[in-house]
């Protein structure tokens, strides 16, 4: 269990978060931060499909939607049929906790389901369609959410709809509202650590380096005996199931807006444009890069309108100067700064 | 009658994409945004030249002047993007390409919707030629607008035809499509061609932004979900047909449009952004390769 380590640290510094920092940090740090973990998330699983296995896909948030609308719709008729009301029930892991923490499980669930659908017939052939195939599918998602009906507010009502009206009363092009805000330091970092440890594993893993393999030749990868459609699959269900989670965390935060617009392509390209300027295949770069993404557009509110010219544009002169990322396949760890400081210390035997 | 119209329109800028992939093997993302581009170019020039007064009714030279303009600025974009961001990349993985493509498409979008440019605000096309139904049978009615876009669609890709497979300059494109490295041995002049390909492209997907325009006033600011989405379906137009394939692009982009059509009048009108991606997916689960396109096998 090497993975038990750095779990436990990810736990410590969760809680550490919640207890300590946030009452000092105030809401408007906390709900920053909140933002930068669900972001980190997304990129680092992202970064399974297109920095691993160098596929290209272009709705994540797709997937995202998937996990928030089921992770939300659980939690919020789940807490009327329980409950009576949608108020956040108090208290650490208290009965709503749990229900929300099981939702996001859920909307991890179905999102890896519709993950397998959508990539299965993509993958098997050549990588760029599986672009075209998810932008098509953020864009189909965001069509059919906004055909949902309005949510319903009162108990009777709820109570005696059946689960087909429970499951296509979403609120629509306006957004779902009135969702619980369970979303909180602890387990949004708990999932990124979550996440971060699994990413970290697999790259360090065979399963990992097959992936590597099939981004680096395909053909080589599958002469080796790879079943590369098995595993480009494998890696694609595994990031749509963290996306899942990540919209989870998104649906139930205070401050955001579940509807479809906000999840659309827009959305997409943002993760997008974190896995490609951090590094493909670099955990740590997709980190940093979903923080310092984060950030930025707080500290430039004055330019927002300029924000995406720049970021199109810092995509392609990063395609054309440096085209594997700030930090390509390499993690923080293994820059030269840092090797050289760790082998004056003698390398501790694992 | 609405779908030759509408399906001729795909046809137009799916035959940008085919071409692209057929010299270049990647797709070209941005092509949808020159659409778009043609578009709202169309929308400046005719409201700069004073037609977007109730009451006056245009010349017909007019539409004429403002497609062959919104033709040569596309056409000077897409060889611009060629020349800055893809030509570069010639040597590099085609991922690499495609997230160039991608981060193209973005600026193209955002950049339009600059206020210097187009803004963000939704607008209303000028009608050039008047509305009125030439001819009605069997429940059917031809709209003068309709009749106006597939013809000018027909006749502009009949020209292409022409031009790809009874001239010289088409002869070059079709050997460095078939093989780019063997062309360069022959003496085709590659980097011309491509930039020819992209020029081409450019300029059949802006007379398709301008007849769109046309027939559909209300644009919609550049960056907005419905122009991703008519590139999307001109792109699965592409690949039904057979991607690389020229005739294919031109059956393929009609097919989708009786699809589109015929799915919203007899099963269900919002729906009809699915009929197509689901073709899609059929098309690529059944024949990947396309309707007329023939398999390859990738070699090492």
């Amino acid at each position: 269990m090497r993975g038990a380590l750095p779990l436990a640290f990810g736990f410590a510094l969760a809680v550490a978060l919640q207890i300590a920092i946030g009452p000092i940090a105030g809401p408007f740090a906390v709900k920053l931060l909140m933002d930068i973990g669900i972001n980190v998330i997304l990129a680092v699983s992202l970064n399974l499909v297109n920095g691993f296995t160098g596929q290209f896909s272009i709705g994540h948030a797709g997937f995202m939607a998937v996990g928030g609308y089921v992770a939300g719709a659980i939690t919020y008729y789940g807490s009327f049929l329980f409950w009576g009301s949608p108020q956040v029930q108090p208290g650490w892991l208290s009965g709503g906790d749990l229900l929300f923490v099981g939702g996001c499980l859920a909307g991890a669930l179905v999102a890896a389901f519709t993950g397998y659908l959508v990539g299965l017939p993509s993958l098997r052939l050549r990588g760029d369609y599986l672009a075209i195939v998810t932008l098509g599918f953020g864009e189909i998602l965001r069509v059919m959410l906004q055909r949902t009906t309005d949510v319903l507010t009162s108990v009777d009502e709820v109570r005696k709809a059946s689960f087909g009206t429970l499951a296509t009363s979403l609120g629509g092009s306006l957004g779902f509202s009135g969702i619980p805000y369970y979303t909180d330091l602890f387990w949004v970092y708990l999932f990124v650590t979550i996440t971060v440890v699994v990413a970290l594993h697999l790259k360090f893993s065979s399963l990992g380096r097959a992936f590597l393999s099939i981004r680096e030749n395909e053909i080589a990868a599958e002469a080796v005996g790879i079943n590369t459609t098995k595993l480009k699959v494998r890696a694609f269900v595994l990031a749509a199931a963290f996306a899942g989670i990540a919209g989870g965390l998104f649906a139930h935060e205070v401050g955001t807006s579940l509807n479809p617009r906000e999840l659309g392509f827009q959305k997409s390209f943002d993760i997008v444009i974190m896995v490609v300027l951090g590094g493909m295949g670099s955990v740590s770069g997709a980190i940093l890069a979903a923080i310092v993404l984060t950030l930025l557009p707080e500290a430039l509110r004055g330019f927002s309108e300029f924000r995406m010219p720049i970021y199109a544009l810092a995509l392609i002169l990063m395609m054309i100067l440096r085209p594997q990322g700030i930090l390509g396949l390499k993690e923080i760890w293994e820059l030269p700064w840092f090797a050289r400081r760790k082998a004056g210390k003698a390398e501790a035997p694992r | 009658m609405d779908g030759v119209a509408v399906g001729s329109l795909y046809a137009l800028i799916a035959l940008g994409y085919t071409m692209v992939y057929g010299t270049l093997q990647f797709i070209n993302f941005a092509h949808s945004d020159i659409f778009v581009l043609g578009a709202w170019v169309s929308y400046t020039i005719a409201v700069g030249l004073g037609y977007a007064l109730a009451g006056t009714q245009p010349p017909l030279y007019a539409g004429v002047l403002i497609l062959v303009a919104a033709m040569a600025t596309c056409g000077a974009v897409g060889f611009t993007v060629e020349r800055l961001a893809y030509r570069p990349l010639r040597k590099a993985p085609r991922l690499n390409v495609l997230i160039t493509a991608i981060g193209v498409s973005l600026f193209l979008q955002n950049v339009g919707q600059l206020k210097w440019f187009f803004g963000t605000q939704p607008q209303r096309m000028p009608s050039l030629i008047e509305d009125t139904i030439l001819a009605r049978f069997a429940g059917v009615q031809v709209h003068l607008v309709d009749l106006a876009a597939a013809g000018i669609a027909l006749a502009l890709m009949l020209v292409l035809d022409w031009l790809i497979f009874r001239t010289r300059l088409g002869r070059a494109m079709r050997a460095v499509s078939h093989d780019t490295s063997v062309a360069a041995l022959m003496g085709i002049n590659v980097d011309a061609v491509i930039s020819f390909t992209f020029v081409l492209g450019s300029s059949l997907a802006a007379a398709a932004g301008f007849l769109y325009a046309m027939k559909y006033p209300g644009l919609n600011q550049p960056a907005h979900a419905t122009w991703v989405l008519l590139g999307l379906k001109a792109f699965v137009a592409a690949v039904i047909g057979g991607i690389g394939n020229i005739r294919g692009a031109m059956l393929g982009g009609i097919l989708i449009g009786f699809i589109e059509m015929f799915g919203a009048a007899y099963l269900s009108p919002h729906l009809r952004d699915i009929y197509v991606f689901s073709i899609l997916i059929l098309v690529l689960l059944v024949r990947p390769s396309g309707v007329l396109g023939q398999a390859v096998a990738e070699k090492v």
